[in-house]
Formats: structure tokens, sequence, C-alpha cells
């Protein structure tokens, strides 16, 4: 009886050491970490990480793999963050001026409250497709540092090495554009 | 037996008494503390004056004055920002296991200390100590004294 008691306690401890180890290796295993820094850094182009989020200025949602064979400036913003507001002009500029080139601005929303951020596009005259990323869920994916933070993603889907953290003016959006569109 | 159980599981689970007292009517103050900042790394909102958690006190702040009840902002905010916004795990699906599996620790503990105590109080009887004059050497075999009785005897 107490024989077996104890092989079944040790029996039951290993069991649950090799539980506790797998699911670290499982953790470890798919804890992908995001190729777009070092590829940024290295000036080599990657696909771009993709994804699908609800939009915030029409009903449905928005995925990057719906817009290959365009030229996509995805643009990481929030509502809450103060060099976002001043960005806004330039890149609706240049959604206007190159859209009929085959250029589509992205807004991602990052981390915001979805009214707030509507309220935001309304006050600042957006038009370009704006999606809500509530979950934060591209900034492990694109390896954001902060907000706003802009990439330019060519035809075929890559990213070209030309990234802009931080406020980016009409200047920088123009070069990132050339970039794609002439790749 | 088994529909008390249950009865506590879900008492647990789903209708704790703190959750009832503050369902109808929630105050900021209780959901800063149960909800975490989106932008901060480990912080609840109480704890935090990141531009992200003023705009989520804000939007509470809109849903409390619109008469929402407290699940209902939690889950608006979940579905907005995901389940990383609550700071404690759902009591429901696979974030359920985060509260049951103490429950089973305890239990199981339970369940092992009961049965070593049991086996314990089972034991069998300590044989009587060896005699101190023996200085702790063995008591010898029958035989072996027999023996050794005999070859003094012969000294005698």
């Amino acid at each position: 009886m107490a024989g077996r008691l104890r092989l079944t306690a040790q029996a039951l401890s290993i069991a649950l050491v090799a539980g506790l180890l797998g699911l670290l290796v499982w953790k470890i295993a798919t804890d992908e970490k995001s190729p777009v820094p070092q590829a940024m850094k290295a000036g080599k182009t990657v696909p771009a990480p993709g994804f699908s989020f609800e939009r915030l200025d029409r009903d449905g949602r928005l995925s990057l793999e719906s817009l290959r064979g365009k030229v996509v400036v995805i643009n990481f913003w929030a509502s809450w963050c103060g060099p976002c507001k001043e960005e806004a002009p330039a890149l609706e500029a240049a959604w206007r001026r190159h859209r009929n080139r085959g250029v589509v601005v992205v807004g991602v929303d990052v981390e915001d409250v979805a009214s707030d951020a509507r309220r935001f596009a309304r006050e600042n005259g957006l038009t370009y497709p704006l999606v809500h990323d509530g979950a934060g869920k591209t900034i492990e994916r694109y390896g954001l540092t902060g907000l706003p933070e802009t990439f330019f993603v060519r035809r075929d889907g890559k990213i070209v090495p030309k990234q802009v953290a931080g406020r980016i003016d009409e200047e920088e959006l123009e070069e990132g554009i050339r970039l794609a569109l002439s790749t | 037996m088994r529909r008390a159980l249950a009865g506590f599981l879900h008492a647990f689970l789903v209708v704790s008494p703190s959750g009832l007292a503050s369902e109808s009517s929630p105050t900021l103050r209780e959901l800063e503390g149960e909800l975490m900042c989106p932008t901060c790394e480990g912080e609840t909102l109480v704890e935090s004056d990141a531009p992200a958690a003023e705009r989520v006190r804000q939007l509470i702040r809109r849903m409390i004055a619109g008469g929402a009840a407290k699940s209902e902002i939690k889950g608006e905010l979940e579905r907005q920002f995901g389940p990383q916004i609550l700071a404690a795990p759902a009591r429901r699906g696979f974030d359920a296991l985060a509260w049951l599996l103490p429950l089973v620790g305890i239990a199981a503990s339970a369940v092992v200390i009961g049965l070593l105590a049991w086996r314990w109080s089972r034991a069998e009887p300590r044989p009587p100590a060896a005699d101190p004059s023996r200085n702790g050497r063995p008591e010898p075999e029958p035989e072996l004294e027999r023996r050794l009785d005999e070859e003094l005897a012969r000294f005698d």
C-alpha cells in the first residue's frame, strides 16, 4: 500500500515537472521575435508582418494582405499621442497626392480607445483608411519602440528599409513613397 | 453534496459577494484597481498617469454616467483592448484555470496530507528500545547465547 502510494506520488511529481517543462519549451518556441528591427538596421527588406483589424473609418475589417499590389504607408498612431496630431496633416496630404498612383496610407491606431480615435480622425480631417489595434498586437510584430512610427511597404509586400520613428514630415514621406514605388 | 460543491464553485467563479455589490453601480475607483493601463508594463489604471490610462479612465467615467454595469464596462474594454486589460484573469474559458488550479492544488494537498496522517497512525509499533547496558550492540541469537554460556561455564 505504502509502496504503491509512494510510486504514484513520484509519478505525479514527474508528470507535473514534465508538464511545466513542456509549457516552458512551448512558450520559448512560440515566442517569435520580430525580424523587422534587425532588417531595418541592416538595410534589408523583409515581408511586412500581416494584420487584420476592424476599421475605424467605416464598418468591416481591413487586412494588409488585401492591399498586396499597392504601396502601403503604415502609420502607427494613437489619439493620446501628441506628435501623432502634428504629423496627421502630412499623412493626409500624402494620401491625397498619391492615392491615384496605387499608394495607400493606413493608420493603425494602437492601444487606444476607439471612440477617441474616431474623434481624432474627425478633428484632423483624416480620410485615409484607419484600423483599430486596441490590444497592441502590431507592437511586437513590427518591433515598435514608440508612437508614432511609419513604415513603407512595397507592392510585393516587403518593407522598404526606411522607417521613421517619431513625427514624420512631408519630405520623409515623399522619400519613403518614392523608394517603395521604385522597387 | 455534488450540488453543494457546484453551488460553491458557481458562487466563487461567477458571482462573488463583492461582485454582486458593485455590479449595478460601479465606481471609477474600484474599476481602476481591476483594469490595467494599456501602455504600461504591469501597472493598473490606479497606478498609472500615462495618457492612455487617462483616456481609459475617461471612457469609464462616460460609461458609468451612461448607467453601464460593471460587467458591461469591463466587457467593452476587453473587446477593445483584449483580455490583457483585465488585472485578474477572466473567470471563464481557459482563463478560469487560473482560479481553479489553486483550489485543485489545495484539495490535492489535503488528500495527500490526510493519506499520510492515516498511514502514520496505522504504522506498526516499533520494536522495544535496545538494552542500554548492551552499549548499542544487538541482542545475541538464542543459540549463540547458549553456546556462549557453555563456553563460559567451562572456565568456572
